[in-house]
């Protein structure tokens, strides 16, 4: 099969690769008609992440129609289904209290001591990632195999077109969480940083959950645009004091809940800033953290902070101080997919959200290279890129 | 891997030993627990004797005790989940344990049951006349709540002694340690999900077919 593969930074190249099979009964093989790229997937192409192998296929946003299924598998030929990006086995303690990102058992046990040893825990295990997180084929390709099939995929109705249910697999579901995880009250101001595609999504649930003011943090125009239309007020950092005008903004108390929807590669020329990318790159790990500084500095004392952004390592400078002596409240993690996949797919179905106004871009898998390069370096106007495996050649677009 | 439920449990426990990378030589455990004020496992204890090493681990498993005490006890089972067991072959009383080693070699081991305790506690020790000599023990408790079982697992060895262990020790090259924790959480998994979880995206990029491979 076709399938886009790591080969090191900056280099991602779609190769012909062995097609997945059933290897274990729970499994099923789906045959992908739709896939995402993602700004996690950036921090791969950029290096940032250790434990990603040449070779790897990428891509943990997909779905498709299952064309095999193992002999314990609940799903059946045919079937359209969303599959969450993060894997769960929905047995383990962490699975059975909703906690899917934090399975104990999708992880193989012999890739589980990086992360045990990074981060006193091993994680559980994601598509198309990195070998910290199990190392499974992603879903950048034609074909997947997808382990725990009666348990993560959501099976989706005819109806419902590709682009409006993909982020199914995990932006929607990180955007909501990211606001969930805010614990947005009726009359809250709540500040965003990021407008990418995670960032757009949690300003979009942010407002359905009843805040009173949602400020979008960012500086691409047309990304700040977006924001605007869902109903944000926005920031464009490279021209306004930030910290100032979210004080002026929320009355001079400060906003009561802030999301980083940025992760570990934000923009900036803070001198630390400057610093931990000269760390990144000589691989010293330090995450470049400045979004997030400047969110613990702007919330208010007592408010709460949301970490949606990816963040691998360790960061420096951070203001430790600020978040004890306010009382601030933290709250992060990738993405329990597979608890929000069902009252998400009935809010896209009775058209609470609008999922497919920041797909800027479709593309046959055979451009992938080519949409990594751009949503890349053209992030204003390449706001989310589809990549359809079935989709010709000349892009129809 | 041959039928061995008339085997009984000596051998299991021991394999595991082994599979741990085995090459044990066995300090009782008993000698190990002595000392210490605080109610930690002993074999959290930062030691500074150096003469043996005791790993131990514990695992949550959504499963009763009664169901992963069955399991264990019939080791019939015990190779789905422990990689380096081969065979299993009765001598008597004793279980001779065959270990997979590189290059189509093997080492054995013989044991027998020390300690039985229906659904809470089964310890092993191996023989005179054994390639290796281990101990250890494996604990089920009941965990808080619908939380499951707490399964425990301590390994008590020497640093690999003479040539011999060394040898095997360079052959296996995996320390004890690590072989004992991912043998038990491949337990976990096993139970909890029915199957031992892989990314391999082709049967013959498992692990399993990989190290048949290598011997063959
Ligand atoms: N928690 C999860 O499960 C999960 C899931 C998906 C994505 N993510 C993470 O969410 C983050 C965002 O993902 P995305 O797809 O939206 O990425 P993206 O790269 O498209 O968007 C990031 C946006 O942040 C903006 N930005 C950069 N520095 C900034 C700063 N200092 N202040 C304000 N804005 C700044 C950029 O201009 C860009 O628009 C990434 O870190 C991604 O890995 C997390
Ligand atoms: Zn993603
Ligand atoms: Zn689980």
């Amino acid at each position: 099969m076709r399938a886009l593969t790591w080969h090191g930074t900056h280099d991602v190249r779609v190769d012909t690769v062995d097609d997945p099979e059933i290897i274990n009964s729970r499994d099923a093989i789906i045959e992908v008609t739709s896939t995402a790229i993602c700004g996690s997937d950036l921090h791969l192409y950029d290096g940032v992440i250790p434990g990603v192998l040449p070779g790897d296929v990428l891509g943990h946003e997909f779905m498709g129609r299952v064309v095999e299924t193992g002999s314990d598998s609940t799903l059946e030929k045919g079937q359209r289904v969303v599959v969450p990006f993060t894997i769960s086995c929905g047995g383990c303690f962490h699975c059975q209290i909703q906690q899917f990102s934090a399975c104990e058992n999708s992880n193989p046990a012999e890739k589980q001591d990086m992360s045990a040893k990074l981060y006193g825990h091993s994680m559980a295990a994601l598509f198309g990632y990195s070998h910290m997180t199990g190392g499974y084929s992603g879903g950048q390709a034609e074909y997947v195999r997808v382990p725990y099939s009666d348990v993560g995929p959501i099976v989706i109705p005819d109806h419902l077109d590709d682009d409006k249910v993909l982020f199914l697999s995990d932006i929607l579901p990180t955007g909501w969480m990211a606001a969930e995880n805010a614990e947005i009250q009726p009359d809250d101001t709540v500040a965003v940083w990021g407008c990418g595609p995670v960032g757009l999504f949690a300003i979009q649930s942010a407002i359905v959950m009843g805040a009173s003011k949602v400020i979008a943090i960012d500086h691409y125009p047309n990304r700040l645009a977006l924001a605007k239309q869902l109903g944000a007020e926005v920031i464009d950092f490279r021209k306004t004091n930030v910290r100032e005008a979210l004080m002026e903004m929320s009355g001079g108390i400060g906003v009561d809940a802030v999301i980083d929807a940025v992760g570990m590669e934000s923009h900036g020329f803070a001198i630390d800033n400057i610093v931990d990318v000269v760390k990144q790159k000589v691989g010293m790990g330090a995450d470049r953290a400045s979004a997030l500084k400047q969110a613990i500095l702007a919330v208010r004392p007592g408010g709460r902070v949301s970490i949606p952004g990816v963040y691998g390592g360790i960061t420096d400078k951070f203001p430790l101080g600020a978040l004890m002596e306010k009382g601030l409240q933290i709250r992060s993690g990738q993405t329990h997919v597979q608890r929000y996949t069902k009252d998400l797919l009935e809010k896209i179905e009775d058209g609470t959200l609008d999922t497919t106004f920041l797909i800027s871009h479709r593309l046959p898998l055979e451009d992938a290279a080519c949409g990594y390069e751009c949503f890349r370096t053209e992030q204003d106007s390449w706001t989310k890129v589809v990549l359809k495996p079935g989709m010709d050649m000349p892009a129809a677009n | 891997m041959t039928n061995d439920k008339q085997l009984g449990l000596a051998g299991t426990v021991a394999g595991l030993g082994l599979a741990i990378g085995g090459l044990a030589f066995g300090a009782f455990l008993s000698q190990r627990r002595k000392g210490g004020d605080d109610d930690a496992p002993f074999y959290t204890r930062k030691s500074t004797d150096s003469d043996n090493a005791v790993l131990g681990r514990t695992v949550t498993i959504r499963k009763p005790r009664a169901e992963l005490y069955a399991f264990w006890r019939d080791f019939g089972n015990l190779p789905k989940f422990m990689e380096n067991v081969e065979t299993i072959r009765n001598e008597g009383d004793h279980r001779v344990w065959v270990i997979k080693a590189p290059a189509g070699q093997t080492v054995e081991i013989k044991t027998e049951v020390c300690e039985d305790v229906e659904g809470k506690r089964i310890a092993w020790r191996s023989v005179e006349g054994s390639d290796i000599e281990t101990s250890g023990s494996v604990e089920f408790a009941d965990a808080p709540g619908d939380r499951g079982t707490r399964v425990s697992l301590v390994m008590s060895y020497d640093p690999p002694a003479g040539n011999l262990g060394r040898a095997i020790a360079k052959l296996f090259q995996r320390e004890p340690e690590v072989q004992a924790r991912h043998d038990l959480k491949r337990f976990k998994g096993l139970m909890e999900t029915g199957e031992i979880a892989t990314s391999a995206h082709r049967k013959e990029n498992t692990r399993a077919a990989k190290q048949q491979e290598k011997e063959t």
